[in-house]
């Protein structure tokens, strides 16, 4: 029987982790002597209470929805990779490659073959790693990581050689305009709601239906089953017929393309070039995202709009206050601390008060049934 | 797309009559931070400069990374900064695709010259000033060979290292020059490590003057010529106070000046767009002489400088730019 009930596990425990985060938030805005009360605000106010404060948050959950189902996937397979900040580089390339190989005629034909190139990329990426476990038993904590930085090498290597755009900085041209992406302006424009200039863009519907994609396939197909029964016991399904080389293959590959297909929102619906550092920690809080969802489509999309009202709410707070920027870093560090490292510290107490609650009664009623 | 524009247009229209009635500059200061003691240092100060002298108000914000450029500046235009004064050649191509959308608002780039009606590129004659500094590393060399420590290596610091590299064989056509980059993307801008080590293989290599055009790195450049008791030159801001005794001079680039222009033509409403060329003979680029390095420099030295200045400013001496043609005829990278 588990420990805590359902509920309990969705949502009070994330409730109170992000509680817990911003109290401690709250403290280190006053050391600083500004007023938490006031920041907490410009935050919330910053992140949700506008068109804009929506479009950008959306914008940042987008990208964390994607590198959140690719933690979440591996997750379920248990599986920790934690290379969806390399594997979100190199879908950029491919997005990227995709975008500047033909002068597109419309978006309509550049974001498929953008997100296959994205996925492709991202998941031939962490293919590497998948097979040195499979096969040789290398740790994937350790070959993600590294990977992450040979990524991020790669990519410099391109963009100051082969991929630079004349002139000083480290980028590609722009993509054509038939690459664009309708942004939501355009979108709830062409129906006549207005929406401020925002690069939310059509990439947030696909990472809808990736999370739906995601449901789908961990819970509703053989593949899905596997993945979970190898994620609970290895010895099992090894007896029950699944091969642990098919499987953690399998998973790190959809895995690693998940985080690959955040390059469509970040460089093809935003950025609209390549440059090196496109990927803004994304695959890190992803890490986070998934955690906080419980690896579950869902709370992976809850999670991830969380996170992205922290990230526009604190590029607010630091636009509107003198509160400096590593503040407001050190602010998100804490979110991402409490609800991913410490959420033990919350769960393990809670669990004893949910268990004393519900054996509470057998040691009362116990003496009146005897004789 | 027509629709589009016309939408865009009235939504900027819309941000700018919402913000018109606080017309403050606006000041964004670039990756590096403001404390860089060079760069944006620079402009920070030219700031701050600006409201003590004219008791006026403007708003400043700190770039958090390479991809929230978009962002921050749009964020800064719609909240009815203007001028919105971004700094450095990276924030060219974003400000090429940012500027028309906000047809009413001025921006200032520095170091990059980008082609919109409602734009003002300031760029310096780093060659002419670095060139001045070439001369007296050379003059002051005793193992006749001189280095030089760039941050990242674009077409800009190139333009500094050959204009250095020319400073010195004019004055000593034997000298050898030699230079490093820190990297080749903007990671190389805030790197002090890897300046002090580049400096310390300098210096084994024979170099007795290290010049630092990189930003914040060029601190540890500073530090390890101080450690290693060689001489050094500061770029940017003036740097002589940080290690008096070894710091050679400093090639300022007015940065500070060219904020406090900007913000002070658009309080008097001239604010004028296009190319801005700032150089010595508008004092944009200066050698810095002053109580810190007065023992180093001979008097020698200061006449050869104030002659060969006078010789730039009249076009007697043609100080080659690298970035007219991506080559220099002193020096090979």
């Amino acid at each position: 029987m588990d420990k805590l009930p359902r509920w309990a596990d969705i949502a009070l425990v994330p409730f109170i982790n992000l509680a817990l985060a911003l109290i401690v938030s709250g403290l280190v805005v006053a050391l600083i002597g500004q007023d938490p009360f006031e920041a907490l605000a410009i935050m919330v106010n910053g992140a949700v209470g506008s068109s804009y404060g929506w479009g950008y948050t959306l914008y940042y959950a987008t990208n964390f929805v994607f590198t959140g189902l690719a933690v979440a996937v591996a997750f379920h397979a248990s599986l920790f990779n934690i290379g969806g900040e390399g594997q979100a580089q190199l879908g950029a390339l491919g997005v990227a490659l995709v975008c500047l190989a033909v002068p597109w005629p419309h978006w309509t034909l550049a974001l498929p073959v953008a997100i296959l190139g994205g996925a492709l990329f991202g998941a031939a990426w962490a293919a590497i790693p998948a097979y040195l476990q499979a096969r040789r038993g290398s740790h994937i904590v350790i070959t993600t990581i590294m990977f992450n930085f040979i990524a991020s090498a790669l990519l410099v290597y391109l963009l100051i050689s082969a991929l630079k755009a004349p002139g000083m900085a480290p980028e590609t041209v722009r993509f054509p305009e038939g690459a664009r992406l309708p942004t939501a302006l355009e979108v709830f424009g062409a129906i006549g709601i207005p929406f401020s200039r925002t690069p939310l863009n059509v990439s947030f519907i696909v990472a809808l239906i990736a999370c739906w994609g995601v449901w789908v396939l961990i819970w509703r197909t053989r593949l899905g089953y596997e993945i979970r029964a190898f994620g609970r016991s290895e010895p099992a399904a090894r007896y029950a017929g699944i091969s642990p080389f098919r499987i953690t293959m399998l998973a790190m590959l959809i895995s690693g393309g998940l985080a690959g297909l955040m390059a469509v929102n970040a460089v093809m619906g935003e950025q609209e070039r390549l440059i090196q550092d496109n990927v803004l920690g994304a695959g890190f809080v992803g890490i986070a995202v998934a955690l906080m969802g419980r690896s579950h489509p869902v709370g992976v999309l809850l999670a991830a709009i969380l996170f992205g009202a922290l990230y526009q709410g604190g590029a607010e707070l630091e636009f509107e206050t003198s509160v400096p920027r590593e503040m407001v870093v050190v602010i998100q560090a804490l979110v991402i601390l409490f609800t991913g490292a410490l959420d033990g510290m919350v769960r393990s107490p809670l669990e004893r008060v949910f268990l004393t609650f519900r054996k509470q009664p057998k040691p009362g009623l116990a003496p009146e049934t005897r004789p | 797309m027509t629709f589009t524009k016309t939408l865009l247009g009235a939504a900027a229209a819309g941000a700018l009559l919402a913000g018109a009635a606080s017309a403050e500059p606006g000041l964004i200061i670039d990756l590096g931070g403001k404390f860089d003691k060079s760069f944006n240092e620079s402009a920070f100060t030219g700031a701050q400069r600006w409201v003590e002298e004219t008791g006026g108000d403007y708003m400043e914000t700190e770039l958090a990374s390479e991809a929230q450029r978009e962002q921050t500046m749009r964020r800064m235009a719609e909240r009815g900064a203007n001028p919105v004064m971004v700094l450095g050649f990276a924030n060219a191509s974003t400000l090429e695709t940012v500027a028309p959308d906000y047809p009413d608002t001025t921006f200032v780039i520095v170091d990059a010259v980008v082609d919109q009606p409602n734009v003002q590129s300031v760029v310096f004659a780093e060659h002419e000033g670095s060139y001045l500094a070439g001369m007296m590393a050379a003059m002051a060399s005793e193992t006749d060979t001189v280095s030089f420590v760039g941050g990242m290596d674009v077409p800009l610091i190139r333009k500094f290292a050959c204009g250095y590299a020319q400073g010195a064989k004019a004055v000593n056509p034997d000298i050898e020059v030699i230079s490093n980059m820190t990297g080749t993307t903007p990671s190389a801008w805030n790197d002090p490590v890897k300046g002090g080590e580049l400096t310390r293989s300098q210096v084994s290599q024979g170099s007795d003057v290290v010049y630092a055009a990189a930003g914040g790195t060029g601190t540890g450049v500073l530090q390890a010529a101080a450690d290693e008791g060689i001489m050094a030159i500061g770029v940017d801001s003036n740097q002589n106070y940080m290690h008096p005794g070894t710091m050679l001079t400093s090639m300022v680039k007015r940065v500070d000046n060219a904020v406090y222009d900007a913000f002070e033509a658009a309080q008097n409403g001239n604010l004028e767009t296009g190319l801005q060329e700032k150089n010595l003979s508008n004092d944009g680029v200066v050698v810095a002489m002053d109580e810190f390095n007065a023992d180093l420099v001979t008097e020698e030295m200061t006449a050869a400088v104030e002659q060969a200045k006078a010789d730039i400013v009249s076009g007697e001496i043609q100080v080659h730019d690298y970035s007219s043609d991506d080559s220099c005829p002193a020096l090979d990278f």
